[in-house]
């Protein structure tokens, strides 16, 4: 035995290292070809790796990333939230609302906002667990009927001081400047808000997702809902505060743009899920998961987030930008489904 | 060699197994056997779990290949790399599992016509008309009385299985292959299948008939083999004697619990019980430290008395009694916060967790339903879920690298001691068991039942499995279940094995006059 081992070792020696090479390279894809591009950035365009420049990457970011996470707990309880676009859409348009023809202030319009986020998570959870309707289709009915009612109030026009409602009067509120501090107030006169409230979020959804019994029954629920029933998880439960987590960020992520841009517009919130499900899709890939992951999520936004910065620096129109999405999202895919699979 | 009979005789079979191997591993599945099946006969093959009965037809359905040996089908030598050459040589399979028997959303005709839709046979254009002519024909031949046009969803299972029975047939078959067939089926049901069996058998089909039924057996074999160990170790004609066969299934050095154990107080105390509006109220006591089998045909209530016991049934009437206080779980998570724990029935549906979820290794699939007592606070500890792995691996000698190795690299048996080490990793009052040894070989199994019956047990445990073999093995007392109620209770050690086959095949005897009537 001993004679036949050592006859095969040269060889087997060399094909382990192969792989191990081809494993590290497939764990840190994503990571190996960020440091490629921020190198090609730089080098054509110094301004690139300028503080400035890295936090305007991460604040164009912060409000998919924060909606990818959501998706991504939706995604470990085998669900998919396909509202959480319009969720952030709807919380946008609420909020400008709330404040502008309602005359709320900024802390009863975040609260408003927040909790109809969760209602409609819940409403979505309820859907899915009480009706029995497959996940992708209740969201996908959340997501129209979203799109359509944050339209019905203001008859379709965006919401800015002066606006004229359909019943003839016209809204004399307007933003509250607290509000807007949320989206513009920059710490230490560089890093933005959003950017900070995004990171904690994240970083304690992950603590949640990784570290706790509970991440581990979130993900337990996605992987054989019987089994963990059977454990003793209340599955049915994780699966609602799934979505009602999910509504929640989407609320908050609206919060943040009608803040940035200080008016309701209507077409605010149009490229959001797309971008953020492609980030949780993305994340699959970060660190050779294979599963959702909430740090996968976040870096596979920022990964976005950074190259279509540093096209647009280099003047690529853009008009390209949905097209390089995709190619990423489908190279993540392949990584992660594809190429030299996992076993 | 060969005789002028054995020549004769062999253009008669509708297939022959000669000498035929397998092994997995370092278990011996099949070890040289020696069987044939002529045409219009029926065969019964009997054995417990892991017999190799399985095996036998995976290889004459073309899904395991022989390690030595060759198979003989309608007189001539073949090798079958797969299901479709099996079904290209005439050998016709109809599974256990109803889920996989047609495809739901087509009517009955295009189920009948299936394979040739699938494979072509009839033309690109799948014109209703010569479908539905087909299907008719298919249909008569072997006197299947149903709507062709109906949604194969709407059918019951006996049907879905006559369905299946005659789309694999349809196609000139010279050997039917039924696994468990009558498992999910009632009297009436097994009736029509049982003679469209016999029509099949008059035109000259061969049929090998995989069960546990002697009912079924009586009812319609002409000849018994018993399997053990992969090896056959009795062959009957009738009129059959199934004490016999029973007990060669079982050997001549039946594994009874070793020496009897100290029995404890009372543990649960089960007290006009009734698992189904229907069933008959039934008492059963448990004392610490003991172990009770439940045996008793499929459909017999075994899994819905485990699954009542764990909150996962309501209690139709009667009370538990558990320690002294009345038992009315509500849900799992209220059972296992008080000691009463469920390994349920077919792991991979009721225990593990697929490898792409987080935490699905040996250490997380122990740790699962013990988290929430382990950390109160909520932070897990990898290595207090480590520790306990290690533990259980050590306790059940399970073959493994470590605690972070997935459960599908590991063998069934395995996987199966990683479910039980689950349940032993928190001490427990009541250990509800269904089916632990599915799918276990030997060897797995005896380490299963020393870590069951180590004294340090406490808590009652309840076992259910459909071998009376496993039952003695790992049992103080064996209870009799039929109808959703236990109908007889023996003592194993007090030469409970005579008592408990004469029980089950009385019963057993009950059913099948039953199904006669």
């Amino acid at each position: 035995m001993s004679a036949e081992s050592n006859a095969g070792t040269a060889p087997a020696k060399r094909s382990i290292s192969v792989a191990a090479i081809g494993r590290a390279l497939r764990r840190h894809a994503l990571f190996v070809v960020l440091a490629l591009l921020v190198i090609l950035f730089q080098s054509r365009e110094p301004a690139f790796l300028s503080l400035n420049n890295l936090f305007s990457v991460l604040q164009s970011v912060a409000v998919v990333a924060l909606l990818g996470v959501g998706v991504t707990v939706t995604l470990a309880v085998d669900g998919f939230d396909l509202s959480v676009g319009s969720i952030a859409a709807f919380s946008l348009m609420l909020s400008s609302y709330a404040m502008v023809v309602l005359g709320l202030g900024a802390g009863a319009t975040v609260a408003l906002a927040l909790a109809a986020g969760a209602s409609i998570g819940l409403a979505n959870g309820l859907l899915i667990v009480a009706l029995r309707i497959p996940d992708l289709l209740a969201t996908l009915g959340m997501m129209f009927l979203l799109a359509g009612l944050q339209l019905i109030p203001t008859g379709g026009r965006s919401i800015t001081t002066g606006l004229a409602l359909p019943d003839g009067s016209i809204a004399r509120g307007a933003f509250d400047p607290n509000f807007l501090l949320t989206g513009r107030f920059k710490l230490w006169g560089l890093v933005p808000l959003p950017v900070v409230l995004v990171a904690f979020v994240a970083l304690a959804t992950w603590f949640l997702m990784e570290r706790t019994r509970w991440g581990r029954v979130f993900y337990a629920v996605g992987g054989n809902e019987t089994a963990a029933h059977y454990a003793g998880a209340p599955t049915k439960a994780y699966r609602v505060s799934a979505y009602v987590i999910s509504g929640v960020f989407g609320a908050l992520g609206g919060i943040f743009i009608a803040a940035r841009i200080g008016r309701g517009d209507v077409f605010a919130g149009a490229s959001l899920l797309l971008d953020s499900v492609a980030a949780a899709l993305i994340g699959f890939a970060v660190l050779n998961r294979g599963h959702a992951n909430v740090f996968g999520t976040v870096a596979g936004a920022i990964f976005v987030g950074v190259l279509l910065n540093g096209l647009t620096m280099l003047n690529v129109p853009y008009y390209t930008q949905d097209f390089v999405k995709g190619a990423v999202l489908v190279g993540a895919l392949a990584l992660t489904f594809g190429i030299g699979a996992r076993r | 060699m060969p005789t002028p009979a054995a020549l004769s005789s062999a253009a008669s079979n509708a297939i022959a197994w000669r000498g035929v191997s397998k092994r997995f591993g370092a278990t011996v599945a099949l070890d040289g056997v020696d069987l044939e099946v002529r045409r219009g006969e029926a065969v019964a093959l009997l054995g417990s779990n892991g017999a190799g009965k399985s095996t036998l037809a995976k290889i004459a359905s073309g899904v395991l290949r022989p390690d030595a040996g060759s198979l003989t089908i309608g007189g001539r030598s073949v090798s079958l790399g797969s299901p479709r050459d099996a079904r290209a040589a005439g050998v016709a399979v109809v599974h256990q599992r109803t889920d996989q028997l047609g495809a739901p959303g087509l009517d009955v005709a295009e189920n009948l016509v299936l394979d040739q839709l699938c494979g072509g046979g009839l033309g690109w254009l799948a014109r209703p008309s010569r479908i539905r002519a087909r299907a008719a024909a298919i249909a008569a031949e072997i006197g299947l009385d149903l709507d062709l046009s109906a949604d194969f969803n709407t059918l019951g299972p006996a049907h879905k299985q006559l369905v299946a029975i005659a789309r694999a047939v349809g196609a000139d078959a010279s050997l039917l292959l039924l696994d468990e067939p009558t498992a999910c089926l009632s009297a009436a049901e097994a009736a029509t299948l049982f003679n469209v069996i016999d029509r099949l058998r008059a035109k000259g089909v061969g049929v090998l008939y995989i069960s546990h039924r002697m009912a079924d057996i009586e009812r319609i074999a002409d000849r018994l083999v018993v399997l053990r160990n992969g090896r056959i170790v009795g062959e009957q004609t009738r009129p059959f004697d199934f004490k016999l066969g029973i007990r060669q299934m079982i050997g001549r050095d039946v594994d009874t619990a070793a020496a009897p154990r100290p029995r404890g107080a009372t543990m649960a105390k089960i007290e006009g019980l009734r698992l189904t509006p229907r069933g008959a109220p039934f008492d059963l006591d448990l004392a610490a430290g003991e172990i009770v089998a439940l045996v008793g045909a499929l459909g017999a209530g075994k899994s819905r008395l485990l699954r009542t016991l764990y909150g996962l049934e309501p209690i139709v009437a009667g009370s538990v009694n558990l320690g002294g206080k009345p038992w009315r779980p509500k849900n799992p998570a209220e059972s296992i916060a008080k000691g009463v724990f469920l390994a349920g029935e077919d792991r991979w549906a009721t225990s593990l967790l697929p490898a792409a979820t987080p935490a699905s290794d040996i250490a997380g699939t122990i740790a699962l339903p013990h988290r929430k007592a382990w950390f109160p606070r909520g932070i897990v500890d990898g290595a207090v879920e480590r520790k306990a792995a290690l533990g259980a691996i050590e306790a059940l000698r399970i073959r493994c690298r470590g605690p972070a190795d997935s459960l599908e690299s590991l063998s069934g048996g395995n996987q199966q001691k990683v479910v039980i080490g689950r349940w032993r990793a928190a001490p427990s009052r009541l250990l509800l068991l269904d089916e632990p040894f599915q799918g276990v070989d030997i060897g797995a199994r005896r380490d299963l039942v020393e870590s069951l019956r180590a004294s340090r047990v406490e808590g009652a445990t309840l076992v259910a499995v459909s071998d009376v073999e496993e039952a003695l093995e790992c049992a103080d007392r064996v209870a009799v279940m039929r109808d959703h109620a236990i109908v007889a209770l023996h003592d194993v050690d007090r030469g409970g094995a005579d008592a408990i086959m004469n029980s089950l095949s009385a019963i057993e005897g009950e059913s099948a006059a039953g199904a006669r009537s």
